[in-house]
């Protein structure tokens, strides 16, 4: 396995890129150069240095340091999670749900993975655990927050449909059924979405990175289709876990809608 | 009999009996808590106080039970599916009271979206009493219908009542609640209320 590799200065032309979209926001007025100046900043400082993270903690092998690189990855995923949201949960299930959903999800796809798919030695070797914790994250999270969003902005928008099955005798799951598969259809969709369209429209980031690294193409598929798998069953179970338990917590055990333990909404 | 002692949401503390086949009118400005008190007493609102129907807390049966015994309906009744049928358990069973309501047969099929205020408010009100609940907590139930609409509604409800049915009516027509009220409650800025005598 061969690959060409690059130094530091190879970057500075395609660097180069990102200084025309400045150009063409300088010249069409979109007012983007800051934006894209400072994104364009942190994109590197945080890649330059989870590349010395990655190499120590490679080197490490140690259980611990993988762990707590992986609870900081959950960490900013529930950030994140939260961050995506209009309306948000008050006090601690506000970053608990996500943290939790996507802890639980993730967690368990990876493990899944490692345990009796990749099967490294040690189990734990985060040359494997942590790309794929940090992909199962990424996924999870798009489709957690995306359900979770739904699920808040529908029961605000459906309050009088909600509340009049209730009052008609209706328990919690029957009124807010409808609710919630909204929810899930739309945390589900871009999953969906990204698999019928994938090897047609898009090559996958990590499939083209080891096509590029020198592998085969046909054992980089294999391996792209482990993590489409994986992806697809951890969104499925994160999506799943957070609309479930957004439903549970904006009810309460006498099946009253409880839209008073959403934060005002968040301003555009 | 529906027993509310010492009920307190918000501003509101109230206590009152409603014995049964009796209609309670409850008025007051808007905006002073007559929602807020109907909601309580259906337990969709979480609240304080002692509510029973015939000695039985409502803490001691689920929610769901207790809502189909004392129901709510909502001044703009709310909908969870696309027909109207849909919000029925048997839609044929509900067709005589429909017709009653002046509404036609066949609008079973139609969507919610085309419905004016008025048929909402009379297919609510029939998805309500279709229940055939023990009490009833009716919010302003003919405040967007013609006279001839109301009378029917009034009607309807009235044969209810004389078969024990009790039903709390909010209402600003005062006309209105000296008809169908045997007693009329109005409901003070201080969240009590106070009875008249139609």
């Amino acid at each position: 396995m061969t690959y060409i590799q690059l130094s530091y200065g190879d970057l500075l032309l395609p660097a180069l890129l990102v200084v025309m979209d400045g150009v063409f926001s300088l010249v069409l007025r979109l007012k983007l150069e800051k934006q894209l100046a400072v994104a364009t900043v942190r994109m590197v400082v945080q890649l330059v240095l989870v590349g010395y993270v990655l190499t120590f903690l490679f080197a490490a092998v140690s259980p611990l340091w993988t762990a707590l690189a992986a609870l900081i990855m959950v960490l900013f995923a529930s950030w994140e999670i939260v961050a995506r949201q209009k309306r948000r949960l008050q006090g601690v299930w506000k970053y608990g749900l996500g943290a939790g959903c996507t802890l639980l999800a993730a967690g368990t796809v990876t493990m899944f993975a490692l345990l009796t798919e990749l099967r490294p030695d040690p189990w734990y070797h985060p040359r494997y655990a942590l790309p794929l914790l940090g992909m199962m994250l990424g996924n999870t999270m798009t489709g957690t927050s995306l359900g979770l969003d739904v699920l808040t902005n529908s029961l605000v928008r459906e309050r009088a449909g909600v509340e009049a099955c209730l009052a008609l005798g209706g328990t919690r799951h029957q009124a807010l059924l409808p609710v919630i598969r909204d929810a899930l259809r739309s945390g589900f969709m871009p999953i969906m979405n990204s698999m019928a369209a994938i090897g047609l429209v898009s090559l996958p980031g990590m499939m083209t990175g080891q096509i590029l690294a020198g592998v085969e193409p046909v054992d980089a598929v294999k391996y792209q289709l482990l993590i489409m798998f994986l992806i697809a069953g951890g969104t499925g179970l994160g999506t799943l876990a957070a609309v479930l338990g957004g439903a549970r917590l904006l009810t309460d055990h006498r099946h009253r809608l409880r839209l008073d333990r959403l934060a005002a909404e968040k301003s555009a | 009999m529906l027993t509310v002692r010492g009920l307190k949401r918000l501003h509101l503390s109230v206590s009152f009996d409603l014995p049964d086949g009796e209609c309670v009118a409850l008025q007051g400005p808007s905006g002073v808590g007559k929602t807020l008190l109907l909601r309580s007493i259906a337990d969709l609102d979480p609240n304080e106080g002692t509510v029973k129907l015939d000695g039985m807390l409502r803490e001691a049966m689920p929610a769901p039970a207790w809502r189909r015994r004392v129901t709510y309906l909502a001044a703009e009744p709310g909908w969870w599916s696309d027909t109207v049928q849909d919000h029925f358990a048997a839609w044929e069973d509900a067709l005589p009271l429909v017709a009653r309501l002046g509404l036609p047969d066949d609008c079973g099929a139609w969507s919610i979206q085309r419905l004016s205020t008025g048929e909402r408010l009379r297919l609510g009100l029939a998805r309500a009493l279709m229940l055939r609940s023990r009490v009833l907590l009716l919010d302003e139930p003919t405040s967007a219908l013609d006279p001839a609409a109301a009378a029917a509604v009034e009607g309807v409800i009235a044969e209810r009542i004389s078969d024990g049915t009790s039903v709390l009516w909010t209402t600003h027509d005062g006309a209105q609640a000296r008809r169908v009220g045997a007693r009329i409650f109005v409901m003070r800025a201080d969240g009590g209320i106070e009875e008249n005598r139609p």
